[in-house]
């Protein structure tokens, strides 16, 4: 009874700090936020007391949960909060793709391409990548350790307090609330509370290793371990600043000029790195052996390749500041710490594809499998490019271009999406006890929907971003500039159309997903043919047997 | 170790772990791995010693090359102003009015300009130099302070209502609605006589009563026939040329509470020559006038 009550009353004194502040705020942006704070506090203050199961509680005991079971319910919300966040973050990326072809698409002032891009790309690595990150690595670790979910009420708040700074993220940047940091664009409440959030995901997850059965620590968890802590850390360093009110939306940041850029890109190279790479590695160490019913390839490459990773990822950041202020030195060491990644990187893709060695005709038979290994393979292609781009010579081409776009994108499309629609497929039939999904052939549509989608995104943006190269440099023989900046955006109207077309695309098959994966918690089943190669008769499959005459 | 065993489909040995199902074979590092990653450690040790790379106390390592990449720009800018050198010192010792007398002189003043004008100009005046709504195009005979090398040059150099600039080019049309010095059916009245001027409209009981207000307020600067004056920046209102749009309502709110353009003078930023193929460059464009005085004979 105390828990309930005290709980309910930590949420009813949030619910009236968050209305005073909104009525003192010193700006809109901050008011409406905090009305959005108060609005939530509330919900959680109603399903805290409805939630309690009095009669227990007047019988003197709390409800137990079921400790024979794997603690699923947070996975299940993520899993549905994922799709939904993802569909939110590819419809925003195609339209300011349409905004970049038809400028009359920008809508002043709410839906501009300066409000809207934060929008798109925190939706899909924030929102669609960090909900995958969260459940998966609820689910993973609960299986490898054979362990519960350790602090269940801490677990929950972690989904739901992500949810929550996500809205704040997104209201924000359309409401014009931005810290004009790539990547780290909310202001520094938004900061404040993620930072409460990801310490409580860091509890959760600690603890559920720490109370593990197995004797060792898999993997995917050392993965996840890495991505949540160094996450926590680049978050509160590039976050460092000064409000100006603690009433009010804006702050200053603590760096300024060529320190504060150093900070922003050590900090965006990593949340690269150690987001969108390390914990997407951990899904894919549990979920392709699992759907390949493999063996990992090899261990020590797994460690060798692990430690490397994690080593060398965090000095790289240096590279995107190529030919600017930042003194050279820093430049030269971005630069050979990229090189020096290539191969770490690559190490989880080979021990990723190898592990399907003794299983390769699964990429013929099983779409989900077809769908992790085109993943690696776009992980395989971007860990490449990276290390390419940050070479100087190439950068002094593709700095500021759309190849820089191009390259994210196949990472981001390739990897990080099809990785991620690859479990949460494996995920969803087992998280709802379901038989199998609703239909694997849609699994096959989206899978080739996603994949002509990212040719068509990755070969427009080559072309546009080395076409733009080009014309930047273009110096005619008597040794002046060819090309105004206006002229080369010109040239690449056609490009931006076939980057949305790739973009519709692969908004289409995350429709299809999102079919599938409806009907299939409802518990459909979709009447299909399998997925064959070849006709098969089993009634024509067997030896000829000679009937010997007859003796007489 | 617990419980190693041979996987049947690769007969590699496991390492006897198992997590929900999950096993791991100990296959060795692939070598092809391993030494590209060797061969890229030696690479960056190599870098590292070549290029600026090692940072100290008060300064970074130099690297044995001596690199660097403001010396790399300022080879690459010396290169190139090295390259040009030539040219513009004879751009520079060229009077602007004998530079049509010689057409290779004037095609690379022309290219120069162009190049400079990519930079600096297409904000405002659009990369085809056509402008746009308040903005002149250049590439017409129109010209609201004259169109020869000279006095386009001058246009650049201080710029119009560039505040600061004592010779900047300066006129101020009065708000003739905004400070009430003509009533709103006034403004109308003159409005449809600048529309009749332009033949955009037929003469009406309105344009008769608008040509007296004209007569009154506007002669002294767009003449009595309307056609503008360079003296004083005045536009002719009698073509079909408009810098701030030729609707009713656009004609009425310049009338109103006149928008004026201010053009930045580049003499304080850009250098002397660069200035000269500018306005080569625009004088280039299809305006360009011959000089008033004394007449330039051009070559053929």
């Amino acid at each position: 009874m105390t828990t309930v009550l005290g709980r309910a009353g930590l949420w009813l004194a949030v619910l009236f700090l968050a209305i005073m502040a909104a009525a003192g705020a010193a700006d809109r942006n901050f008011s409406i936020h905090m009305a959005i704070v108060a609005t939530a506090a509330f919900i959680a203050m109603c399903a805290t007391v409805s939630g309690a199961d009095y009669a227990a509680i007047a019988r003197g005991f709390l409800k137990m949960p079921d400790e024979g079971r794997y603690d699923d319910d947070p996975i299940r919300w993520g899993v549905i909060a994922t799709v939904f966040w993802g569909m939110a973050g590819f419809a925003a990326g195609l339209f300011i793709a349409l905004q970049l072809t038809w400028p009359v698409l920008n809508l002043e002032p709410y839906l501009n391409f300066g409000r809207v891009r934060p929008l798109h790309t925190s939706a899909v690595i924030f929102a669609f990548g960090g909900n995958a990150l969260i459940a998966t690595s609820y689910y993973v670790v609960q299986r490898t350790c054979r362990a519960r979910l350790a602090f269940p009420g801490l677990a929950r708040f972690v989904f739901w307090g992500y949810q929550l700074f996500i809205v704040l993220a997104a209201t924000g940047y359309l409401l014009g609330s931005t810290q004009g940091k790539e990547y780290a664009e909310p202001e520094w409440y938004v900061d404040w509370w993620l930072t409460i959030v990801w310490v409580c995901y860091l509890a959760v997850f600690v603890g559920t290793v720490v109370k593990r059965s197995e004797p060792h620590i898999y993997v995917a968890n050392w993965f996840y371990l890495a991505f949540i802590i160094t996450v926590a850390m680049l978050h509160v360093v590039n976050n460092l600043d000064v409000p100006v009110s603690l009433l009010g939306s804006k702050s200053y940041p603590l760096f300024g000029g060529v320190q504060g850029a150093l900070v922003q890109w050590w900090y965006g190279h990593n949340a690269v790195g150690f987001f969108l790479t390390a914990g997407f590695l951990a899904m894919m160490y549990y979920f392709v052996p699992k759907q390949a019913e493999r063996p990992i390839y090899s261990y020590r490459l797994s460690i060798i390749h692990f430690w490397s990773l994690i080593f060398l990822y965090i000095w790289a950041g240096p590279h995107h500041l190529h030919y600017t202020a930042l003194p050279d030195w820093a430049q030269t060491l971005g630069m050979v710490f990229s090189i020096m990644l290539w191969m770490p990187s690559w190490g989880g893709m080979i021990n990723g594809l190898m592990t399907l060695n003794g299983a390769w005709d699964k990429v013929r038979t099983d779409p989900i499998i077809r769908m992790m290994v085109m993943a690696l393979a776009f992980y395989g292609m971007s860990t490449f490019e990276g290390p390419m781009m940050s070479v100087k010579s190439v950068n002094s081409l593709s700095h500021y271009t759309d190849w820089t776009i191009g390259h994210v994108h196949s990472g981001a499309l390739g990897w990080n999406g099809m990785i991620t629609f690859g479990a949460l497929y494996y995920l969803v039939p087992r998280l709802w006890g379901r038989e199998r999904l609703y239909s694997l052939r849609m699994v096959n549509w989206h899978f080739w929907l996603a994949t002509v989608g990212i040719v068509f995104y990755a070969a427009s943006m080559w072309v546009a971003g080395i076409t733009q190269g080009l014309m930047w440099r273009e110096y005619g023989a008597d040794g002046y500039l060819v090309n105004s900046f206006a002229d080369s955006v010109a040239a690449l109207h056609p490009m931006y159309m076939l980057r949305a077309f790739g973009g519709l695309l692969y908004l289409s098959g995350a429709v299809v997903m999102v079919v599938n994966v409806w009907a299939t918690i409802l518990g459909k089943r979709r009447e299909e043919a399998p997925m064959r190669d070849a006709a098969f008769d089993p009634t024509r499959d067997r030896p000829i047997v000679q009937v010997p005459a007859a003796a007489e | 170790m617990a419980d190693r065993k041979i996987d049947e489909a690769t007969q590699t040995e496991t390492v006897g772990h198992e997590w929900d199902g999950i096993e791991e074979l100990n296959t060795p590092l692939p070598r092809w791995w391993l030494w590209t990653f060797y061969a890229t450690i030696v690479f960056a040790l190599g870098y590292v010693i070549a290029y600026p790379a090692l940072p100290g106390i008060s300064h970074a390592s130099e690297g044995m090359l001596g690199w660097s990449s403001r010396k790399q720009l300022d080879h690459e800018l010396q290169a190139a102003e090295a390259a040009r050198a030539g040219l513009r010192a004879q751009i520079a010792a060229t009077p602007l009015e004998q530079l049509p007398g010689k057409p290779a002189l004037m095609r690379a003043a022309v290219a120069g300009g162009a190049a400079a004008f990519k930079v600096n100009c297409v904000q405002c005046h659009g990369a085809g130099a056509a402008g746009s709504k308040g903005f002149p195009n250049l590439n017409d005979d129109d010209w609201l302070w004259g169109g020869d090398l000279r006095t386009i040059e001058q246009t650049l150099i201080h710029g119009i209502r560039q505040p600061g600039d004592d010779q900047t080019r300066m006129s101020q049309m009065p708000n003739f609605g905004s400070d009430a010095l003509l009533t709103p059916a006034q403004i109308q009245d003159v409005a449809s006589y600048v529309l009749v001027l332009a033949r955009k409209e037929h003469p009406g009981a309105s344009s008769g009563r608008g040509k007296d207000v004209f007569a009154t307020n506007c002669v002294v600067c767009h003449g009595s026939d309307g056609k503008g004056s360079r003296q004083f920046g005045a536009p002719n209102l009698t073509d079909a040329i408009w810098l701030d749009g030729s609707s009713r309502d656009e004609v009425v709110a310049q009338i109103s509470h006149p928008h004026m353009g201010v053009m930045p003078a580049w003499g304080t930023r850009l250098d002397p020559v660069t200035i000269k193929m500018l306005a080569a460059y625009v004088h280039s464009l299809g305006g360009g006038e011959a000089f008033a005085a004394p007449e330039q004979p051009r070559e053929p």
